[in-house]
């Protein structure tokens, strides 16, 4: 992977310059590059990784797993389908998955009952949904390469040879 | 009780750098550029194989040499990586960190009187460690010649009594490194003189610009070099002291028997890690690189535009920028700064007198750090504008 794409990729704020000191290329080609990603769709949006569990005004939120059977349809496969359940604003990943079941969906909502909601009204009652099953997230301990706990401390001596 | 010191431990290191040591480890809130080891934790794969190894009930001596496993595994990595051959029973052997093994090596191989070459700046272990082993270092001024020593400049300090060369390449504090051609040189006159090669190369996986030449893969140096490596600086696993050594059998022989008696072993929990980072360590550690790298770039840009000037270091996590252009000398300069600015660095006249001049900044430490660090710097070398 190019290395710019790489450094985004762990600091999405990480600036221009910046990247062009680490890179020891000139800012304007690392800005014409950032651009031409932008515009190709390699880069898709910047964001934060927050620890919502630190959050103290929090409304709470739910998440969920589900795992979705579905039956492919002739010449479409599973992309027609895919697209009808990842549509729902309420899904924020879906991935297609081998093994027992197909669709992997997570969902988020303020409660269980939004949750599961959800998935009886709509999730299921889709046509080619041959059935789910629902695991709600309890605790998160890792997301995307991220730990989410406190950062420890320096355990290094300030000065040594 | 006045005199029981030694007198020649009596004389060794320069007090003034200790003081300075003192001083930024008694203050709080530092940004610190003075610190010689990674900033990354020992990768969780190898912290977590020597957490195993206690579960599982190692903790015994091992033999003096070494884990066969470990001894075998270095000897495999050395194969695949550089096409050296060492044998594992014979030719290599385990210690407390390079550290120790650059004891045993000196005191294994001089009678008094020995001269031992070491270009300077260099690590600060090396001439004290000579001197107690009985031998008269001789340093070599390597500031004019980009802190690079060339046959050249190695002639001009040889002697009958030239025992041997400490190379340290990447090095200890400036960052350079050797590319092969220039090593070859160095070889051919060491051959021609028989002087042996200690060569550390403790940072050899941190290496940015070219490949890695292992000192004994060069021709005909195997039998006239002593390899010194270790997990510290690559694998982020500096508190576990394990190092190794390979050379001649006699000479490993030699030290053995200096080592069974003063160590013994190394720690059989960091053994098994070490073995551990052989195996699965690789990617953990080009990933540690490729962040080393970018932070060298960067902090390489940003100390000459503050004036500081300094080379692109080629190796380690170094960088020994030229403070001359502040009239100040390494030592007044490293302590105003950590006074006024609270940043340490460490002063170039740690690593040897010509060292002034210069000090050793250190970019093991996060993108952030570095960032706050320089913009001290730049408000520190403002006011004195």
């Amino acid at each position: 992977m190019d290395e710019i794409l790489e450094i985004l990729e762990k600091d999405g704020r990480a600036s221009v310059e910046d990247i062009a000191k680490m890179t020891h290329k000139k800012p304007e080609v690392i800005k014409k590059a950032i651009k031409q990603y932008e515009k190709e769709g390699a880069i898709l949006k910047y964001k934060a990784v927050i620890n919502k569990d630190l959050i103290k005004d929090n409304e709470s939120e739910v998440r969920a797993l589900i795992e979705v059977n579905i039956v492919p349809q002739k010449d479409l496969g599973f992309e027609k389908i895919a697209e009808r359940i990842y549509s729902f604003p309420e899904v924020s990943s879906c991935y297609l998955i081998s093994g027992t079941y197909d669709l992997l969906v997570v969902v988020e909502g303020k409660n269980l009952h939004t949750v599961s909601n959800f998935v009886a009204e709509k999730l299921s009652c889709l046509e080619n949904v041959r059935g789910t099953a629902t695991h709600f997230l309890l605790k998160k301990y890792k997301e995307d390469g991220v730990i989410l706990k406190h950062k420890s401390e320096n355990k290094r001596i300030a000065i040594s040879y | 009780m006045k005199n029981i010191v030694a007198k020649k431990v009596q004389e060794m290191q320069p007090s003034g750098i200790r003081a300075f040591f003192d001083l930024v480890l008694g203050m709080k809130e530092v940004i610190s550029l003075g610190v010689g080891e990674p900033d990354f934790v020992t990768p969780w794969q190898i912290r977590e194989a020597g957490i195993y190894s206690l579960e599982q009930g190692f903790t015994s001596y091992t033999s003096n040499k070494g884990l066969y496993k470990l001894r075998l595994g270095i000897s495999r990595y050395l194969k695949n990586k550089f096409g050296l051959e060492y044998c594992p029973d014979e030719e290599i052997l385990i210690t407390v960190g390079v550290s120790e093994g650059l004891d045993l090596a000196l005191r294994a191989i001089i009678n008094p009187g020995d001269k031992v070459l070491i270009p300077v700046p260099s690590y600060v272990s090396y001439g004290p460690v000579a001197e107690l082993a009985g031998g008269i270092p001789v340093y070599i001024d390597t500031t004019k010649n980009g802190f690079k020593i060339t046959p050249e400049l190695l002639k001009k300090h040889i002697d009958k009594k030239t025992k041997a060369l400490i190379l340290n390449y990447p090095t200890n504090p400036t960052g350079v490194s050797y590319r092969r051609k220039e090593l070859e040189e160095i070889n051919r006159l060491l051959l021609r003189h028989g002087i042996l090669c200690i060569s550390d190369e403790v940072y050899g996986d941190l290496t940015y610009d070219f490949n890695h030449t292992a000192f004994p893969s060069l021709a005909g140096a195997k039998r006239n070099t002593l390899y010194f490596n270790g997990f510290s600086k690559a694998y982020a696993m500096t508190g576990w002291r394990v190092g190794f050594v390979c050379g001649p059998k006699e000479i490993i022989a030699a030290m053995t028997k200096i080592h069974q008696y003063t160590i013994m072993c190394v720690s059989i929990t960091s053994q098994m890690a070490a073995a551990e980072a052989l195996v699965s360590g690789k990617r953990s550690v080009e990933e540690m690189k490729r962040e080393y790298d970018r932070r060298r770039r960067l902090m390489t840009v940003e100390l000459n535009a503050l004036g500081l000037k300094c080379s692109l270091p080629q190796g380690a996590f170094y960088i020994f920028p030229s403070i001359k252009s502040t009239g100040l000398s390494s030592m007044d300069f490293s302590r105003k700064l950590l006074e006024e600015k609270k940043v340490a660095v460490v002063p170039g006249t740690a690593f040897g007198v010509c060292g002034e001049g210069y000090i050793r900044i250190s970019y093991a430490s996060s993108l952030d750090n570095l960032k706050e660090a320089l913009s001290r710097m730049k408000e520190f070398l403002d006011k004195r504008r």
